[in-house]
């Protein structure tokens, strides 16, 4: 296998931080209303791997939504500087292009000419290894290999901030573990923040330089941990284990309160 | 940068390697297979149809042996040799040249102004408050009911029977584009937005192309409407020294020739069965392109 090529941004290029300010997220009106996210203020500095971490329904995805820009706070402030590109749990992509027209397309929406597109177009598919798999149509490609072409598509946007949402949850252990080392070897060349949200405590401590636990129901940031273990790391390591078993506590124990 | 050097490359490679290996491997079985499977798929859509045929002609025969009306109606020996004579004149193909003519022309009116409507509709909500509902009135609209109308119009002329043709199939494919662009995969258009597309590159990179399958389901419905006001048209519109299928219909009626009118029937079928047959054949190819299709 070619090592991997990365098109690197330049270095002038500044952005990639987000930060929230005292942001709710209200949906409905009236009785029927639900307050989706409370008064979450979280910072993401630039170059960080931040990942969210929760019980379902406490508003993850509304948050990355909030960052995205697909919806608008009901109070509170959003602020992101740079580019953004969203994953999602499902790899999204437009099942009547190949793996590559599908990087393409990105590419062309950013107003790239023909001949830089077709050469990052193979760079791409290169970098996340689906190289002689790029004529291929999503529904002959496997599930972790639908994944690999959208995170493809994400870095064909150029983004400073990657939001991904839970992007490795429908795979199995063996796919995910490789998706993770591709993501960490696609960030080693590039100024890439990442916002990852996850309900997989392990998969968290073996991304992220911090995990930043929410409550649920409102969706409030109630502790964070800083992720101290140094890269390579692997999932089923001693450290990743012991910390992942830290934050499980502190999970159980949140939920609980809220079980009263 | 927090991440480097993550993992060994060549551990890496090779467990890549073997996992491509088990998601490739049915596929290049199916590969391998082709040619068979294309000789026993090539017999399973044949088979069908000739004992479909073969049913047809033997209860035709059978009524025919019975007696039944046996002065007017004709077996299918005398009715096919009818046919085969009538193939040898040039007046059949001229016939049939006019009529394809017509389908042709308007069909494609139909489909230009169907998309047109259709794609203004899907996109500008008043429009479709206002129009959506009386598109749907008009597709249950029996055409020929359009032709008293279009007579005093445009009097005995092609034009009328175009205008009908069109009035018949141009609803089905702006409902067809209309519900395309309606059942839009949510996810894809977040997709889409994310990634910059706005607008008119939104509408051409991702609503357009995520409606074709629902847009070819209405063209062969529109296809279906076409056909028939075409038929109802050359029935009541009838223009002189303008031979079509229609007219050497009306003919025979008026001769009460039931070989060849029988005969021109099977044409009208077979015409309206092969254009539909193609329009299966593209579904079902974008439905391949897509994946859409069950692993037989």
């Amino acid at each position: 296998m070619s090592p991997v090529t990365v098109t690197d941004r330049p270095a002038s290029a500044v952005g990639g931080s987000v930060q929230l300010s005292t942001v709710t997220k209200v949906f409905g009106r009236g009785s029927s209303a639900v307050r989706a996210l409370d008064q979450i203020s979280l910072e993401v500095p630039q170059g960080e791997f931040t990942c969210l971490i929760g019980a379902s329904g406490c508003g993850k995805s509304t948050l990355l939504s909030l960052i995205a820009g697909l919806e608008q706070p009901t109070s509170g402030a959003v602020s992101v500087s740079g580019r953004v590109a969203l994953m999602f749990q499902e790899p999204a992509l437009f099942p009547w292009l190949t793996a590559a027209g599908n990087v393409e397309v990105a590419l062309r929406a950013h107003g790239i000419g023909r001949a830089e597109r077709r050469q990052r177009t193979a760079e791409l598919i290169e970098a996340v290894h689906l190289g002689g798999f790029g004529g291929k149509r999503p529904h002959e490609l496997s599930g972790g290999m639908r994944q690999r072409v959208a995170l493809a598509r994400a870095l064909a946007q150029d983004a400073d901030v990657l939001l991904m949402d839970e992007p490795f949850g429908a795979l199995d252990a063996m796919t995910r573990d490789l998706l993770h080392d591709e993501l960490d070897r696609v960030r080693a060349g590039r100024q890439l923040t990442i916002v990852f949200v996850t309900h997989n405590v392990r998969e968290a401590v073996r991304l992220g330089d911090r995990v930043v636990v929410l409550s649920s129901r409102p969706g409030r940031v109630v502790d964070e941990f800083a992720v101290p273990i140094e890269h390579p790391r692997r999932i089923d390591s001693a450290p990743v284990a012991e910390l992942a078993a830290r934050i499980t506590d502190r999970l159980r124990e949140e939920m609980s309160g809220h079980g009263r | 940068m927090a991440a480097n050097n993550p993992g060994s490359l060549p551990a890496y490679a090779e467990r890549l390697a073997w996992l491509e290996a088990t998601d490739t491997e049915s596929q290049a079985g199916q590969r391998g297979r082709r040619p068979s499977i294309l000789a026993v798929r090539a017999w399973a859509a044949f088979w069908p149809k000739a004992l479909a045929i073969v049913i047809v002609l033997a209860v035709w025969q059978l009524i025919h042996v019975s007696g039944w009306k046996k002065v007017i109606f004709p077996g299918p020996g005398a009715t096919l040799a009818n046919l085969w004579d009538q193939l040898q004149t040039g007046l059949l193909w001229h016939a049939i040249a006019t009529t394809a003519g017509r389908a042709v022309i308007g069909f494609g009116l139909a489909v230009a102004i169907g998309a047109a409507i259709g794609a203004l509709v899907s996109r500008i909500a008043p429009l479709r408050a206002a129009v959506g509902s009386l598109i749907t009135g008009l597709q249950t609209m029996p055409s020929i009911a359009w032709f008293p109308f279009a007579i005093i119009l445009f009097g005995i002329t092609t034009t009328a029977i175009l205008f009908v043709i069109v009035l018949g199939a141009a609803p089905s494919i702006a409902n067809g584009l209309i519900a395309g662009v309606d059942y839009t995969p949510p996810l894809l258009l977040k997709a889409g937005k994310m990634m910059g597309l706005r607008r008119l590159s939104l509408y051409w990179h991702l609503i357009l192309p995520a409606s074709l399958p629902a847009f070819v389901a209405g063209m062969r419905q529109g296809w279906a409407f076409a056909w028939r006001s075409l038929m109802a048209g050359e029935l009541l519109v009838i223009i002189a020294n303008q031979p079509s299928l229609g007219v050497l219909l009306s003919t025979d009626q008026d001769q009460a020739d039931m070989q060849s009118a029988t005969a021109i029937i099977i044409v009208i079928l077979a015409l309206g069965i092969f254009v539909h047959t193609l329009f299966s054949v593209a579904d079902r190819a974008i439905r391949r392109r897509w994946g859409l299709t069950g692993t037989v």
